[in-house]
This record gives structure tokens, sequence and C-alpha cells, in this order.
């Protein structure tokens, strides 16, 4: 019944596919328990390094968010790379095509956002100011 | 025109195709398949993959959603209007009970996809049914801290930072509970209609989306939770 169409394109059968991201490419069930065991192990490492990073006194204080960004951005690339199967392989570039422009737009959005409000902030009067003006 | 001799357009021809630097140029595209870049004869790819990337798609523009939230919360952070600051409101003991949870179905989900790539019906529910358990405790747990904190009057209109709080961890819990949903809907469809092509299509999307959603919370417990207790 459905075995038809898969093994077709998990074997390559019909040309040459992409990869659909979360798609498992034809491997072994022994290949991917311990694909997915080996992504958890890391992560599992990583989410300890950052709550570590953060409740212990052994990094210096104003470089500890930085300590939990670079931890945070590790991690999520072992999310992508264990358990989404995104790689660099030719079947891949429309994926990570998508995923650099989502990136992209996530970066934008999120320093340009704190840049301009951390100035306007900074250039605003305070309140109490600004009511004895409208007296 | 016609006078022109034939075989000198003929070499010109040739020349051209022998250019290296021309190589992949050809307007018509090259002749021969070319592996994995669904160039050449292969045709248009199959359901399984454009269903798949689709929803890749969707689930960035997704995740850019969640990045306005988080610019939100990082613009409104200071702004506690002399209610809780986060410091007051972390408790990290709870954040990592949740933080184990999720990865774990994460896991759990990844193993039921390559239970449905073996065709195997027990298994592929039997891990579903595990990240539906999982995915439950996490959600018990948000819910159980957003209780206690309103109970503690840190309700969501009590300053701008609490808004952005709730709007943010809030978000990400609602797409849970979804995709809970969207678990329970997926365990009935293969225990009635097998893994016929369409189920196995919406599997592949419900595990993007399930990865998808762990990913949003590292993130969340990073930026929230740590960079919270650690201020």
């Amino acid at each position: 019944m459905s075995e038809l169409e898969t093994d077709l394109h998990r074997h390559g059968g019909i040309g040459h596919e992409d990869h659909a991201p979360g798609d498992e490419p034809h491997e072994s069930v022994g290949h991917w328990v311990r694909n997915y065991l080996l992504g958890l192990f890391f992560a599992v490492v990583l989410t300890i390094c950052s709550f570590w990073a953060a409740t212990s006194h052994m990094i210096w204080a104003p470089a500890v968010p930085v300590a939990i960004v670079v931890f945070a951005i590790a991690q999520m690339g072992v999310h992508l790379v264990f358990f989404l199967h995104i790689t660099t392989g030719p079947d891949n570039t429309n994926n990570v095509l998508a995923l650099a422009f989502g990136v992209l737009v996530v970066f934008l959005l999120v320093t340009g956002s704190v840049w301009i409000m951390y100035h306007l902030n900074h250039n605003m009067m305070p309140t109490d100011e600004m009511m004895q003006m409208q007296r | 025109m016609s006078d022109l001799p034939f075989p000198i357009a003929r070499e010109a021809v040739l020349r051209r195709r022998a250019d290296p630097d021309l190589a992949g140029h050809d307007p018509h595209g090259p002749k021969e398949a070319v592996p994995g870049t669904g160039h050449g004869d292969s045709g248009p790819a199959s359901k399984r993959i454009i269903v798949g990337y689709g929803f890749w798609i969707f689930l960035l523009s997704d995740i850019i959603v969640f990045s306005c939230f988080f610019a939100a919360y990082a613009v409104l952070q200071g702004s506690t209007a002399g209610g809780p600051t986060i410091k007051d409101i972390v408790d990290l003991p709870r954040t990592a009970i949740e933080t184990g949870a999720l990865l774990l179905s994460s896991f759990t989900c990844g193993l039921s996809y390559a239970a449905t790539n073996a065709r195997n019906k027990l298994w592929t529910q039997v891990f579903l049914g595990i990240t539906a358990i999982l995915g439950l405790i996490f959600v018990g747990l948000e819910l159980q801290e957003f209780i206690e904190l309103a109970g503690r009057g840190a309700t969501p209109q009590r300053s701008a930072f609490l808004t952005g709080f709730y709007a943010l961890v809030g978000c990400h819990g609602l797409h849970v509970s979804v995709g809970g949903l969207w678990l329970a809907t997926m365990m009935a469809q293969v225990q009635l209609k097998g893994f016929r092509h369409e189920i196995i299509h919406r599997l592949i999307c419900f595990n993007l989306f399930w990865h998808a959603l762990d990913i949003v919370w590292v993130g969340v417990f990073s930026v929230v939770y740590l960079m919270g207790a650690a201020a």
C-alpha cells in the first residue's frame, strides 16, 4: 500500500530528490535510535551547562548572559542536526536557504527592536519633567 | 544570412558548450539529472517533499512570530512599574523539570517517527503516547506556575514586563497545547487509517512542529528564566 511512494522516494528511485526537513533519509531503525540518543545526549549536556552557567558563580557575572546565549545557540544547532536532520548536503539546499532567511529576519527583528527602543528610552524625557511642562 | 558557412556556426555552438565559464548557464537547464538539485529531467518533487518543505516554511514564519514576542519581552523587561522583577518570579527547579520533559518528548517524538518508517504501528503509538504524556507534564507545570504567580498578584495587567512575560511564555505554552491536540488526532488516525501516504505526511509535519517547539523553548528558558535568574 503505502510502501511504494516512500520506498521509491527513499531509495532515490524516481530521480534524485530533495530531502524534506524532519523526514528521515533511508537508514535502519538502529541508526536512528543511535542518532536520537546522541542528539539527546548533546542537548542534555548543553542544557546542564547553561543551567550551571546561570546558577554557579564560576563565570564572571557580566559574561553569564553571553555564556547562556552561546549554549542556547549550540543546543539549537544540535536540535537542527539530530532531530530535524538538516545537513549541508545538496538535497538540503532549499531547507538551509529557507532557514538562513528565517534566521536573518529573526536577527533583524530582535536586535533592531532592542537597539531602537534602547535609544528611544535613552532620549526620552523623564516622565515627571514632562508632567511639569504640561502644567 | 543564408550564405554564412554552416560549419562556423556549429563551431561557435560547440565552443560555447565547452567553455567551463558558461557551464550551468544553459537557459534550458542541464540535459542530465543533477543529483539532489531538482534540475534536469527528474521531474517535480514528490508530495512528501513538497508537504515537508511547505510546513518548514510555515514553521520558520511561526518562529518569526515568536521572535516578535522575544523582542517585546526584551524591550519591556525593565518596565516593572514597581511590581515583581524577573528575578522575583523565576523558579529554576520547575524550569529544569519543564525543560527535561520537553527535551525527552522531542526525543520520543523522533523515535516514534523511526518506528513509523519501520512500519511498526505498536511502537509508533507507544512513543507518540509517551510524547503526549511528557507534553502534558510540561503544560501542567506551566499552568501551575501561572496560577501561583497570579495568586501572588503577578498578573499580566500588573506591569508591562509581566505582559511581555505572559505573552511570550503563554504563546509557547499555547503552541504546545495545540500540538498536544494534534498529537491525539494523529494517534487516532494512525490507529484507524494505518500508514497511508497522507498520514505519514502529517506525521512528518507533526514531528517538525514538535521539534521546532523544543527549539523555541531553548530560547525561552535561556532568555527568560536563566538570564532572569542570573541578572
